[in-house]
């Protein structure tokens, strides 16, 4: 009996340190737990559009704002002021004096384009997974998760999406478009204010 | 029956066979041309043409209630798809982002046509150079996805001007699920346009009972039981209001038939007597209408609607005829004493009743025309059919139950009513003065006031025209021309004249048909203003210095301007099935000699001038243009207002010409006044009163009164002919109160309907007439006491 018990406790001792590893492997799942564990953030981001005719990218930049669970702002001070807002279900777009609303759910093309970015963000799986085939690379200091398009109409116009980051922040969200055109965001962490 | 009695009766069948067949043969119309003038201002035309034609009275608003929301969208997709394969509908929207491609290919390809900044300077170097930046600024934004897809060939960015600012609507419906739905989120929204006119209630009823029979089907292979369908629009009004009077007419018409038929019946005890006395009022009606469509050509709704009424009177003389002559109509003798004595006064009441009609026949509104010659034509046949063909048909022995004791009752109240003489002057007096105190004129200047649809199903239209974004098409400024392209070119002209206005605040926007085709002249400036594939490289590679973009990048670009410049140019056809094809439709008419374009103006939403147009400055800017602007609700007030001033004036002066008659025949103003006194007094009792409970008089009001003063002469007729024994005899104030009571039962039971036009008339003749009696008995009561 005893003999087992030393065996039990062998086994025991033996696994501890690989048992600890095991035991919080960097899984999609924890990354999402970490995303989903913030509420608010702020970033300012650089977007860089890269477009086939074009011999240079086109520069944007501005801040980035998100508020748990789904309302995210975009606002780009160059090269013209604009506010991107997304908020359940809308999309408000305000650009030149003009205000356009988009309702999403009549648009399901531009809500699987917005909710990759949103839904990371706001580290909902199911989200995600409704739109996108996930995979998650690289460890809790620096992980990229790829997101293709399930659908075909979508993987049309959106090869995938690269999202880049350290722990739950995120620093680059690449975009690949199926005609060759890609853009590139990188994203600082403000502080709150 | 007698050689005497022959000449007469076949004179009465060839008339009647003669009638039959005009009215078989007769053109029927229930449009809106009974509104138009007989010789139309070019902007009754219009409004008349708007009413009956426009893309205004296509337009069906369908609301899907009930339910969750996801189930009242799934319900919305199912009943669009239905109703765009059915070919009572040219356009079905709900939202739904399908059907949008195609509308983008046309756009797309016709981009350097229809973009209203093509222009020489936007094609020069300089132009291009800011173009360009412009559309590199809008790719890099958020909402350059569309713009960064069409770059290399449209690098000028002509694709978002055109969809967000050229073709944008006013407003947008909000969604739920996908499809458009109300504000307030409780219905799902959908915009159909039938193939038929508004003006066609047939094909409108049709048109709404495959939306029905859509929904039913869509709901029964949904499971949401509690899903409910609602439209609204001036189609499905038109298609309630015609079932609502129909209704309301056939079922008043069957309980007073009911009624009178019970009380004469009850008077008579002879069931012959009852349908022999039916005869001249049909006799009456036979002619009238004949003589409307022989007279007019064609006969509207309207006047076989309320000529019956109008004759109403005719049944009297059969009780005359029935009553007076005791209970022996059918003997010879008594018959021709009933002829020497009675009837030079039944006579004279027609006379006065057919010049107070009369006087309608000259009215330019062809409705009421029409009645004026139905009333005439169908009187007299009436009349002369009492008189002449019916004692032919009395069978021998023929008689009604004798009323003479209900006349001599009747006889002792008259005399006692004397003491109330002084009531009729008194209560003229008072009513005059009730109706001179009224703080605003007691005439209706809105032509809602006829409207039969309910206020709660006006505000529900309204609910979804502000839910929808969809104009209510009141203003509107109108261009023709001999071809579509004069139409579309004067269009042009006026929305020149018009930026100004939108820029001022005058107006918040304006559409136009030149907007979705441009006229063919402007369509070749256009094409004129793109340089040539040579000239366009050139100023591409001037304008891109310093640009992260090279001209050689834009070949296609060059193309696709090539194209333009040489292509055939966008024709009405390419926009055959999309939505900016169905705006052209709505928008640019074709009429029989000319066409007509049309610009619907959108008030200020917000500010002083909020929700109105100030008319005086948009015909301003508009002066010298050839174009028209139109205030749909203001011409058809005025149009309105015209016609009632009109029969006011014709009724006054038919009115005079029943006085003149009277004196002439009467040969003595006392005599006048006896009979005048009381009618008058009636009139204005009638109108105090119904002033006092709250109806605002209309054009029905009037023709009601009308009524009053030629039924009620007969009864004043009557007393003034026996004035001189004090009151008539017991048979005559018995064959009175029949007549009277018959009059009073029927329109008593029309003054009972919902429908306005039904409960004005009634209400005022049962009214009216019953004081007409009363009065002309207080009037004579006077005379037996004072004897």
């Amino acid at each position: 009996m005893a003999r087992r018990t030393d065996c039990l406790l062998l086994a025991a001792l033996l696994a501890w340190p690989l048992g600890a590893a095991a035991a919080e492997p960097w899984t999609l799942e924890r990354l999402m737990q970490g995303l989903a564990h913030t509420r608010a953030a702020r970033a300012s981001f650089v977007e860089k559009k890269t477009v086939r005719i074009l011999e240079q990218p086109l520069v944007a930049s501005g801040e980035l704002s998100f508020t748990a669970p789904d309302r995210l702002e975009k606002r780009t001070l160059r090269p013209r002021p604009e506010l991107l807002l997304l908020q359940g279900d809308t999309l408000t777009l305000e650009r030149a004096g003009q205000t356009t609303r988009l309702d999403l759910r009549s648009h399901p093309e531009v809500a699987a384009f917005t909710e990759s970015i949103r839904g990371t963000l706001a580290g909902d799986r199911q989200a995600l997974e409704r739109n996108y085939l996930l995979s998650l690379q690289g460890s809790e200091a620096s992980w990229v998760l790829t997101l293709i398009p399930a659908d075909a109409a979508m993987r049309a116009l959106v090869e995938r999406v690269r999202i880049a980051g350290r722990h739950a922040d995120l620093s680059v969200i690449e975009i690949q478009q199926a005609n060759g055109d890609s853009s590139l965001m990188s994203v600082q962490r403000l502080p709150a204010p | 029956m007698t050689r005497r009695a022959r000449l007469p009766l076949a004179a009465w069948l060839a008339t009647i066979a003669t009638a039959a067949a005009v009215v078989a043969g007769a053109r029927y119309t229930a449009d809106l041309s009974a509104f138009l003038p007989r010789s139309p201002s070019a902007t009754q035309q219009l409004l008349v043409d708007q009413l009956r034609d426009g893309a205004l009275g296509r337009v069906v608003l369908i609301a899907i209630e009930g339910e969750s929301a996801p189930a009242r969208a799934a319900l919305s997709r199912a009943l669009a798809t239905a109703l765009r394969s059915d070919a009572r509908f040219s356009y079905v929207a709900n939202g739904a982002a399908d059907g949008t491609e195609r509308e983008r290919e046309v756009l797309f390809e016709h981009r350097y046509l229809l973009s209203q900044q093509v222009n020489p300077e936007r094609f020069a170097p300089p132009g291009l150079r800011a173009a360009l930046a412009d559309t590199l600024d809008l790719v890099a934004s958020s909402a350059g996805a569309l713009a960064q897809s069409v770059l290399a060939r449209d690098p000028t960015g002509e694709l978002h001007a055109l969809l967000e600012t050229q073709l944008s609507g006013a407003a947008r419906p909000a969604y739920a699920g996908g499809v458009w739905s109300s504000r307030d989120g409780e219905r799902a929204l959908l915009v159909a346009h039938t193939a038929a006119a508004g003006a066609d209630t047939d094909a409108q009823e049709s048109a709404h009972a495959a939306v029905r029979a859509a929904f039913a089907a869509a709901a029964a292979n949904s499971p949401v039981p509690q899903a409910r369908l609602r439209m609204t629009g001036a189609g499905v009004f038109a298609v309630e209001s015609r079932a609502q009077i129909k209704d309301e007419a056939l079922r008043v018409s069957m309980l007073g038939i009911l009624l009178i038929g019970a009380l004469l019946l009850a008077a008579y005890r002879s069931f012959v007597a009852l349908a022999l006395g039916l005869l001249p009022v049909l006799t009456g009606a036979l002619v009238g209408v004949a003589a409307v469509a022989a007279g007019f050509g064609v006969v509207h709704g309207i006047t076989l609607g309320f000529g019956a009424t109008l004759i109403g009177e005719s049944v009297d003389y059969a009780i005359y005829l029935f009553v007076q002559t005791g209970n022996a109509a059918a003997d010879a003798d008594r018959r021709g004493a009933w002829i020497r004595d009675f009837w030079p006064t039944i006579r004279l009441g027609v006379l006065t009743s057919i010049l107070g009609f009369a006087s309608m026949l000259l009215s330019g509104f062809p409705g009421l025309s029409q009645l004026g010659m139905y009333s005439v034509c169908g009187l007299v046949a009436a009349a002369l059919f009492t008189r002449y063909v019916l004692p032919g048909f009395l069978p021998a022995g023929f008689g009604v139950h004798d009323l003479t004791p209900l006349g001599t009752r009747l006889e002792r109240a008259v005399a006692l009513a004397g003491r109330g003489r002084w009531l009729v002057p008194a209560l003229a007096l008072a009513a005059a003065v009730t109706l001179l105190a009224q703080r605003e004129s007691p005439w209706a200047q809105d032509l809602s006031a006829l409207s039969t649809v309910r206020t709660e199903d006006q505000l529900y239209d309204g609910k979804l025209r502000a839910d929808l974004g969809a104009a209510d098409a009141r203003y509107l400024v109108v261009t023709s021309g001999s071809d579509a392209e004069a139409a579309l070119g004067a269009a042009e002209r006026a929305a020149q004249a018009l930026r100004p206005l939108v820029a001022a605040g005058v107006i918040s926007g304006f559409d136009s048909p030149a907007r979705y085709l441009p006229s063919v002249a402007t369509q070749r400036a256009r094409a004129a203003s793109l340089p040539g594939p040579g000239e366009l490289r050139a100023r591409l590679r001037q304008a891109l210095h310093g640009m992260p973009l090279r001209a050689q990048r834009l070949e296609e670009f060059v193309a696709d301007v090539a194209r333009a410049r040489s292509g055939p140019g966008l024709q009405r056809a390419d926009l055959e099935g999309t939505a900016m094809g169905v705006a052209l439709d709505g928008l640019l008419l074709r009429r029989t000699g000319d066409w007509q374009a049309l610009l619907p103006l959108r008030a200020p939403t917000s500010g002083p001038g909020a929700l109105h147009i100030d008319a005086a400055r948009v015909r301003d800017a508009l002066a010298g243009s050839g174009a028209l602007f139109l205030d749909l609700k203001a011409e058809a007030n005025a149009l309105y207002t015209g016609y009632l001033g009109e029969a006011i004036v014709l009724c006054a002066a038919g009115l005079v010409a029943v006085l003149v008659l009277l004196l002439f025949v009467l040969r003595s103003a006392l005599r006048v006044w006896r009979v005048a006194a009381p009618l008058g007094a009636a009139v204005l009792v009638c109108a105090a009163v119904l002033a006092v409970a709250g109806q605002t008089f209309t054009l029905l009001h009037l023709v009601g009164f009308l009524l009053v003063v030629a039924i009620g002469s007969n009864y004043a007729l009557f007393f003034d002919r026996s004035a001189d024994r004090g009151a008539p005899a017991p048979v005559v104030l018995a064959s009175l109160a029949l007549a009277n009571a018959t009059t009073v039962i029927g329109f008593g039971v029309l003054a009972s309907s919902s429908v306005p036009v039904l409960r004005a008339i009634g209400s005022t003749v049962a009214l009216g007439t019953l004081l007409a009696l009363l009065f002309a008995a207080l009037q004579a009561g006077r005379r037996a006491n004072g004897r």
